[in-house]
């Protein structure tokens, strides 16, 4: 069986690295694609309106109980934890912050990892905190494939450098070489 | 967690279960076995199965845990348009029952079965009410009933009030004491607050107006539809439940059976 999900994490400068990858992918790119990034608790701006604009994917904001399945984008909601649960749908919580943050990155890749095992990729970009990079590990550990963005590439390193020295992901890549290496993996 | 760690997280729920009656099997799983996760971190056991048994042995620390397993984040006219909804659309709609009843179900350390009685001695459109506050937490339940509350907090507490169109003076309704500050002793007299469990017990009254926030976002889809038949059961013709701003009644089994008055603010009518 090939991959079955993508999840994607990524703070500071997010929504410009996704203005270059999200275009790679083509409007057959099969797997669900899961992004998780942190926002301002109180953020009323549209973020998955934004996405849309340069995605020929539908991008939907992930709900309680949605079952997930490709070719969608869906992007945790401000404010809650994002899970994955094991019949393939979301939950929410509002569990206190992890890293500062809700969502948090690191819940969302570990539920993930639990559910897709070996099928599941997982992608760091962007952002300024260790958020992640727990989560890559977990991924990695139940045989996921990992990868990070370039710290040179990214316009905030910290959190790609953190998730590089902790996760040693399989992957090290430009931002501009993320969409197509993740077009490779899509059977 | 592994394999294994999966197989004893879900024996502790079972334990739970068994020992103490509290039926956590229907929650989502991802979301409670990460809960028990922070329930062993808290308590400083090393395995799963050590804390399996202490837990079995010792109700003390049972109850003491019991709050890292449902999750109390709460705040007082938390989603102030939601409130703001209520005093506009809601309160107008119910007019004229009486007593009016309102249930606030799960409702932690009761910010916001306190902020429902402001709403409705500001409305004075009702007059006779009973606000009803329901948790299986005894220690939530205890803090709710004292009303007291950091200081810290009253800030955000007056701005969601006054986001919520209130205008009258929020400070009025506390008495303030060193770094914390009291509910006044009228609210504390209106609310009722009692244990309920949503998981295992049954309807207890007729009830016009049920709040229950952000608590079926940890339930699976069959415990949802079990809670939503509940309120169902509980409404009286006509009234309306309130969920928490990621919830919906949608994709339940009783989905036919409410309309959505303001699907915006999850206010929902029973047919």
């Amino acid at each position: 069986m090939g991959y079955q999900a993508v999840v994607i994490g990524a703070s500071t400068g997010s929504f410009q690295a996704l203005k270059i990858i999200l275009p790679y992918l083509s409007s057959d790119f099969s797997l669900p694609v899961i992004i998780v990034v942190h926002r301002h608790r109180h953020s009323n701006t549209n973020f998955e309106h934004q996405l849309s604009q340069f995605s020929s994917i539908q991008v939907l904001q992930a709900e309680p109980q949605l079952p997930i399945s490709g070719p969608s984008i869906f992007v945790a909601p401000p404010n809650y934890h994002l899970l994955i649960e094991e019949g393939r749908t979301f939950s929410l919580s509002l569990e206190k912050p992890v890293h500062f943050a809700r969502p948090s990155i690191d819940i969302t890749f570990e539920t993930a990892a639990q559910v897709y095992g070996s099928g599941l990729i997982g992608v760091i970009l962007t952002g300024a905190n260790e958020d992640g990079s727990y989560g890559l590990t977990e991924i990695k550990k139940k045989g996921g494939v990992t990868i990070v963005q370039s710290p040179e590439s990214a316009a905030v390193s910290e959190m790609p450098t953190a998730a590089i020295n902790r996760s040693a992901p399989h992957k090290v890549l430009a931002v501009e070489e993320i969409g197509p290496f993740l077009n490779t993996l899509d059977s | 967690m592994d394999e294994n760690d999966i197989i004893e997280i879900d024996l502790i729920i079972q334990a739970i279960h068994l020992k103490y009656g509290y039926d956590f099997r229907g929650y989502s799983k991802a979301s409670i076995r990460r809960r028990i996760t922070n329930m062993l971190t808290k308590a400083g056991f090393d395995t799963y199965a050590s804390m399996l048994h202490a837990l079995l042995i010792d109700e003390t620390l049972f109850n003491s845990l019991l709050k890292e397993i449902t999750v109390n984040v709460t705040n007082m006219f938390r989603d102030p348009e939601v409130y703001r909804a209520i005093r506009q659309t809601v309160l107008p709609a119910l007019k004229g029952r009486s007593p009016l009843k309102v249930w606030n179900a799960g409702c932690s350390t009761g910010e916001e079965a306190y902020s429902i009685a402001i709403l409705l001695s500001e409305a004075q459109l009702f007059p006779v009410y009973q606000i009803y506050a329901t948790d299986i937490d005894e220690q939530v339940l205890k803090e709710a009933k004292d009303g007291i509350y950091d200081l810290k907090k009253i800030k955000d507490f007056t701005s969601n009030y006054q986001l919520s169109g209130g205008l009258e003076s929020f400070s009025d309704y506390f008495t303030a004491k060193y770094d914390h500050a009291r509910i006044s002793q009228q609210f504390r007299e209106q609310v009722v607050f009692f244990n309920h469990n949503l998981v295992t017990d049954s309807t207890f009254n007729e009830i016009d107006l049920i709040l229950c926030r952000n608590v079926l976002i940890y339930f699976g889809s069959e415990l949802q539809n079990r809670v939503f038949k509940l309120f169902w059961e509980s409404l009286s013709p006509g009234g309306i439940l309130c969920l928490g701003s990621k919830e919906t009644i949608m994709f339940s089994d009783f989905a036919d059976r409410f309309e959505a008055l303001d699907p915006t603010n999850k206010l929902y009518r029973k047919k």
